[in-house]
């Protein structure tokens, strides 16, 4: 068996190095802090010399996404990167790769916001994410990576999924994760789909050229009938639903005997990962829900949590409160759910979200 | 009186192959099905149809894909440029087309428009320039003359409240990556002829790598500029022309 590749990285160059791996055909950005280094490191790594993968810088994030759109019409492994302000430009683009059902990868680095905000880490953009961000019914499959290992390996697990399903894959990151260094074990390369194998793949749908005999391929968003529509909007929710069923990613850290529960994702997972520790080192019974995918959302696990009798939940985000919604959905009532948050791009500390835990929970 | 008998010699037109059988939603006199027509022409002509993406707008025209029959991907308004700049990197072997109008090409989509020209990707932009919005019900467009009644400038364009319309095909002119704009309309028979060898010469560079094309197509909107079919030639002729003036603007050989 051959070694090992361990190599010492930022979050956002591991993303190049694993798109390149993974077989990807397109990458199509525009530069925003604080992840400019996932196109810098893919133009430095020059891919189309090696695997052939397109890299393009476009002039805006409208265009990124758009050529996105453009790629993935055609069964190609295409995918984007951005931060915060960059993603709400890509929103309508987001929207009808959605409708259209088209596989891609999206990458939010996220700063804080609104507006342009700061450049540090937040995780304000969850609603944008998991919630729509862009006009009509519609869900990405979001991941919330909280290593650079995991910014590593969910880009394969986005792609495969997205192809899955045929539906554009998000991960959710932030500045925190992008910008810090970690070791890193990387995939072994594999090779780009061939022309042949796409067509197998993708001769039912995308725009590669039609064939003498095949009925013409049209991407779109688009019906004017309604009656039709509604079908097609039936169709996505359907898809969904499977989605909810079977692809629920999530992490439970000593919440087996847990009295209290905090719910985390990415970066602040990260950080109350040390809460649980110190808690349980002051003998309360402290555990951490990790959601992996926020998208679908680990609503069951939090639910059988709540029926056991767990005593109180805090999700603690980077934010004013977003993921507590669905996490306040999940227990429906059978206990108590608090928020904790830091915004502005200031992270917590693991003590914080201890004495959070104790003053909105455990003290009442 | 007598049956007529059409006898194979007699013979002087027939649909392209291409062009299908669905009932056309535009209006008699408009200028889209002649367009339409002669890109499916062109593409048959190539021997592309199977290596043809064409990428379709919105207005009007976003229906493309119901009446050429060939692969195609609808574009977000004004994007099909970065759209079709993705589908013919990845794919270059493709000969990749949008099909745009004034609003989508040179209003919401100018950002677009003009940095795929600047980069020289190796596709062709069709532009249909009818001064109008036609399937918002006849707005002012970025290309609709002074003086101009439209349902956004009731009084005619102002240039002080609506500013001056412009010509992207010029501008793009200036751009290295641009190297074969021109300007052609479809009122006149003679003028179909030219348009279709503009449109063959485009697509034919867009095969050779030559960089990128721009065809303009001075057009009508009979619908719109509220005129009969033939009014709308003839006012396409006296009004648009002296502002958007036929002929090639730049060709890099």
């Amino acid at each position: 068996m051959a070694e090992k590749e361990v190599k010492l990285m930022k979050g956002n160059e591991v993303i190049a190095h694993a798109a390149i791996r993974y077989g990807c055909d397109g990458y199509f950005g525009y530069p925003i802090t604080p992840q400019s280094e996932v196109m810098e490191t893919l133009m430095e790594l020059k891919p189309w010399e090696t695997t052939g993968m397109v890299v393009l810088q476009a002039e805006s994030e409208i265009s990124s996404i758009n050529m996105v759109y453009g790629g993935a019409a055609t069964g190609k492994r295409v995918m984007t990167s951005s931060s915060s302000p960059g993603i709400s430009l890509m929103a309508e683009g987001i929207s009808y790769l959605a409708g259209a059902e088209l596989p891609c990868l999206i990458i939010n680095c996220q700063r804080g916001g609104p507006g342009l905000g700061t450049i540090q880490p937040s995780q304000g953009d969850y609603f944008q994410a998991v919630k729509g961000g862009g006009h009509g019914d519609y869900k990405l499959i979001v991941f919330a990576p909280n290593s650079v290992q995991e910014m590593h390996d969910h880009v394969a697990e986005a792609f495969d999924l997205a192809f899955k399903y045929r539906n554009p894959a998000m991960i959710l990151a932030d500045g925190a994760i992008g910008q810090m260094m970690e070791k890193v074990v990387l995939a072994p390369q594999r090779p780009r789909k061939t022309d042949e194998e796409l067509k197998a793949e993708c001769d039912a749908w995308a725009a590669m050229g039609k064939p003498a005999g095949r009925e013409r391929n049209v991407v779109t968003s688009l019906e004017l009938q309604s009656e039709k529509m509604e079908i097609i909007n039936q169709r996505l929710q359907a898809k969904y639903k499977t989605l909810e069923e079977n692809e629920v990613r999530f992490e439970a850290v000593e919440c087996d005997d847990a009295d209290y529960v905090i719910v985390a994702f990415g970066s602040s997972a990260r950080i109350c990962s040390a809460t649980v520790e110190m808690a349980r080192a002051e003998g309360l019974k402290v555990g951490l829900l990790r959601p992996i995918t926020l998208y679908p959302f680990p609503t069951q696990q939090i639910a059988e949590l709540a029926a056991r009798g767990v005593k109180g939940f805090l999700s603690a985000e980077l934010n004013a409160g977003q993921m507590v919604e669905d996490v306040r959905l999940a227990v429906g009532g059978k206990a108590p759910v608090e928020h904790y948050g830091r915004q502005g791009g200031m992270l917590f500390n693991p003590d914080e979200v201890l004495a959070a835990l104790k003053d909105k929970l455990i003290k009442k | 009186m007598a049956e007529v008998e059409i006898k194979q010699e007699n013979l002087v037109y027939a649909k392209p192959e291409l062009i299908t059988d669905n009932v056309m939603h535009y209006c008699p006199g408009c200028s889209h099905g002649t367009v339409h027509k002669l890109i499916a022409e062109v593409i048959a002509e190539l021997g592309l149809a199977d290596k043809t993406v064409g990428v379709s707008p919105v207005g009007c025209s976003v229906f493309a894909y119901n009446y050429i029959d060939i692969d195609w991907i609808e574009a977000a308004h004004g994007r099909a440029l970065a759209v079709a700049t993705a589908v013919k990197r990845l794919k270059p072997g493709t000969m990749v087309f949008t099909y745009q109008g004034d609003g989508d090409l040179s209003a919401i989509g100018t950002a677009e428009s003009i940095h795929a020209a600047a980069r020289g990707e190796n596709v062709v932009a069709i532009y249909i320039n009818n001064a109008i919005y036609g399937m918002t019900g006849g707005q002012m467009a970025p290309t609709t003359l002074l003086g101009m009644k439209t349902a956004t400038t009731p009084y005619g364009r102002d240039p002080r409240l609506n500013g001056y319309p412009y010509k992207i095909a010029e501008m793009m002119a200036h751009l290295d990556g641009a190297t074969f704009i021109t300007r052609q309309s479809v009122h006149k028979p003679a003028n179909v002829r030219k348009c279709k060898a503009a449109i063959k010469k485009a697509f034919q560079r867009a095969m050779d790598g030559k960089g990128f094309s721009l065809v303009e197509v001075v057009s009508t909107c009979n619908s719109g500029w509220k005129l009969s079919p033939v009014a709308s030639n003839e006012w396409l002729e006296q009004n648009m022309l002296p502002f958007y003036p036929l002929g090639d603007i730049k060709v890099v050989e």
